[in-house]
This record gives C-alpha cells, sequence and structure tokens, in this order.
C-alpha cells in the first residue's frame, strides 16, 4: 500500500490500523496523527484503517517560541 | 514583591498565574538548557511547537514534554510557521489532540519571512474559526489598537501585540500604541516579541502590559539561564513601578533634601 508519511512516499506492509503503524515506525512518545486533514483521535489508533494513498501527519511538540 | 503579591495574579482564561513572564522554548543549545532557563525564568506557562515526528529516529530521541511536564507547566501550543488559515487551524487541532485536550493555544499567521508580521486578516479568520471548535486563544498581533480590540471582540482571551518584530531584540518600538491598547483592553495584554533585554521587559511592565513573552531574549543571551533569572526580576519590577506609579516628570530639579533648617544661610 503506498502512503504519504510526514510528507514522503512510503510503501506499507503489515499495517492495517495506525496502532500498527506506530508500532512498525517505532515511534516513541507523545504524539498526534492528521489523516489526510482529519485529526485521528488516540482512542481510535487500533480501529482507524489505513488505505490507499492515505496522506499520513505524526506531529509531537518540540521547543518554539 | 510585598504589598502587592498575594493578590497579583495574572489571569488568563480563568486561571490565575503568579508569574507574568512567559517563555518560548526555542532556539536553546539541548533540553536540558531549556529546563533550566525555564526554571530560572519562573514561568508557569511556555510555549511549544508541533512539528513532524523524524520517522526512524523517533526513540532515540529526547522528548521536550519530558523535560516541562504539562501537569507542571501550562504548555501553549503555538502555531508559529503558518501563512495561512488552514495550517494554522490544523496545528491547533494536532496541538489539542497531542495534549489531550488541552484547548489553550497561541494563533499566529504570519505574513512573510523577512519581518514574520502577522497577517492580519488571516489571523481574525483562524481566531474565529479556532473560537467557533472550543479553542481559547492566544492572539499574536500587530501594535494595532483597532485590530486589538477586533481580537477582544471576537473572544480572544488575550491579546499579544507585537513590540518588534519576532527575534530581533529591538525592544518597545511604539510605547504609545502598546499604551493605548492597553487602555482599551478588558482582556491580558501581553507583549509578544521583540523584546531584547531585561530594560524592554520593564518597558512593557510599566506601560501596563499584563506580561511578556519572549524567546530570543532569553535563548540567544550569551548566559540563557542568567538572562531568564534577569527577565524574572524585570517583569516583578516593572509591574511593581506600574501599580506604585511613576513620579511626575519635571523640566526642572526638584530638591529632595528640606530646604528648611540648613545651619548655614
Amino acid at each position: 500500500m503506498q502512503v504519504v508519511i510526514n510528507g514522503e512516499q512510503t510503501t506499507l506492509e503489515g499495517a492495517t490500523s495506525v496502532d500498527d503503524l506506530i508500532r512498525l515506525l517505532d515511534i516513541q512518545g507523545k504524539i498526534a496523527v492528521e489523516i489526510n486533514g482529519e485529526i485521528v483521535p488516540r482512542s481510535r489508533f487500533g480501529v482507524h484503517d489505513l488505505n490507499e494513498g492515505d496522506r499520513i501527519e505524526i506531529v509531537r511538540a518540540i521547543g518554539g517560541g | 514583591m510585598t504589598e502587592t503579591s498575594p493578590k497579583d495574579f495574572l489571569i488568563i482564561d480563568g486561571r490565575p498565574y503568579t508569574s507574568r513572564l512567559l517563555i518560548g522554548t526555542g532556539k536553546y543549545r539541548d533540553l536540558e538548557e531549556t529546563r533550566r532557563a525555564v526554571e530560572a525564568s519562573g514561568a508557569q506557562i511556555v510555549t511549544v511547537a508541533i512539528r513532524r515526528t523524524n520517522i526512524g529516529q523517533s526513540r532515540d530521541e529526547p522528548n521536550l514534554l519530558d523535560y516541562l511536564p504539562p501537569d507542571k507547566y501550562t504548555l501553549l501550543p503555538n502555531t508559529a510557521g503558518c501563512y495561512d488559515v488552514d495550517t494554522a487551524v490544523r496545528t491547533c487541532r494536532l496541538a489539542r489532540e497531542l495534549l489531550d485536550g488541552h484547548n489553550l493555544i497561541k494563533l499566529e499567521v504570519l505574513g512573510d519571512e523577512k519581518t514574520l508580521y502577522p497577517d492580519i486578516p488571516q489571523t481574525l479568520r483562524a481566531a474565529r474559526t479556532l473560537i467557533e471548535d472550543g479553542f481559547r486563544v492566544m492572539v499574536y498581533t500587530n501594535d494595532d489598537p483597532i485590530m486589538a480590540r477586533r481580537f477582544e471582540e471576537l473572544g480572544c482571551v488575550a491579546v499579544m501585540p507585537l513590540a518588534a518584530p519576532i527575534g530581533s531584540g529591538l525592544g518597545i518600538r511604539n510605547p504609545y500604541n502598546i499604551r493605548t491598547i492597553v487602555e482599551n483592553a478588558k482582556v491580558p495584554i501581553l507583549v509578544d516579541a521583540g523584546v531584547g533585554t531585561a530594560s524592554d521587559a520593564a518597558i512593557a511592565m510599566e506601560l501596563g502590559c499584563d506580561g511578556v513573552l519572549m524567546n530570543t531574549a532569553i535563548a540567544k543571551a550569551k548566559k540563557p539561564v542568567l538572562m531568564a533569572s534577569a527577565m524574572k526580576k524585570a517583569i516583578e519590577a516593572g509591574r511593581e513601578a506600574y501599580l506604585a506609579g511613576r513620579m511626575p516628570r519635571r523640566a526642572y530639579a526638584s530638591a529632595s533634601s528640606p530646604l528648611d533648617g540648613t545651619f548655614f544661610s
């Protein structure tokens, strides 16, 4: 499945939900996820299915003014 | 602080803060220096940016939230880097999700990279959308008193005029406008951007501002932690001077010692 993760074209295998994706990418710490411009609440990470062509943003808090 | 301190809170969105200094967490050498500077500043509200996670390096990366825990500080996510309504609104929604429903945000919609001046029409539109969506908006704006009033009327919980361009350190360039904005306002007015050193912060407070938000003035000082401490004192000194009410200016001298009772004549 082809998706765009944080602006990068990515071939995704073995991930059907957002939870799978986070595990696959080994992402640690507090994050928020947006898919195709819509927030995916943390409570739905396990049940939100990924689809071909999804534009996925995974963000965190960093230092800023 | 003596006479005034126990009751002199900065109230933002109904929540009291004893510190009137808000600081940004960008441009520090590392997160440990960030933590030490925040501590020395006494700030209770700190801004953070929302950025993409580095895929593949996430495990080894130190996490800002471990250094500035949300239960100890009020984190104020900003929309820095946003040049349009849509990205600013998306950034706020991501921030709210990231911080478990926390809805206090700093809105800035920028006009261009050279000045980092706010794009006011877009900032107004973004503020309206965010407020309708339940956000509590602290808004970065220019030093135009009419615009400050518009943002207040829209329902922003604080209005934050710039004193000079972001990161410029040029100080309070238009004290008369800042004072007018303060005089008109019923919501807290915070100078956001432009402060270069402690006296600038004191001047903002002496003008009657409710607080000051700064980043570069501390982070790019030669000794950031020491400057954070200086800023804390400047904010407190400026606030007390404002509350105390300064003496009137006069053109000529006025002797401080009594003229009566001298032993010479």
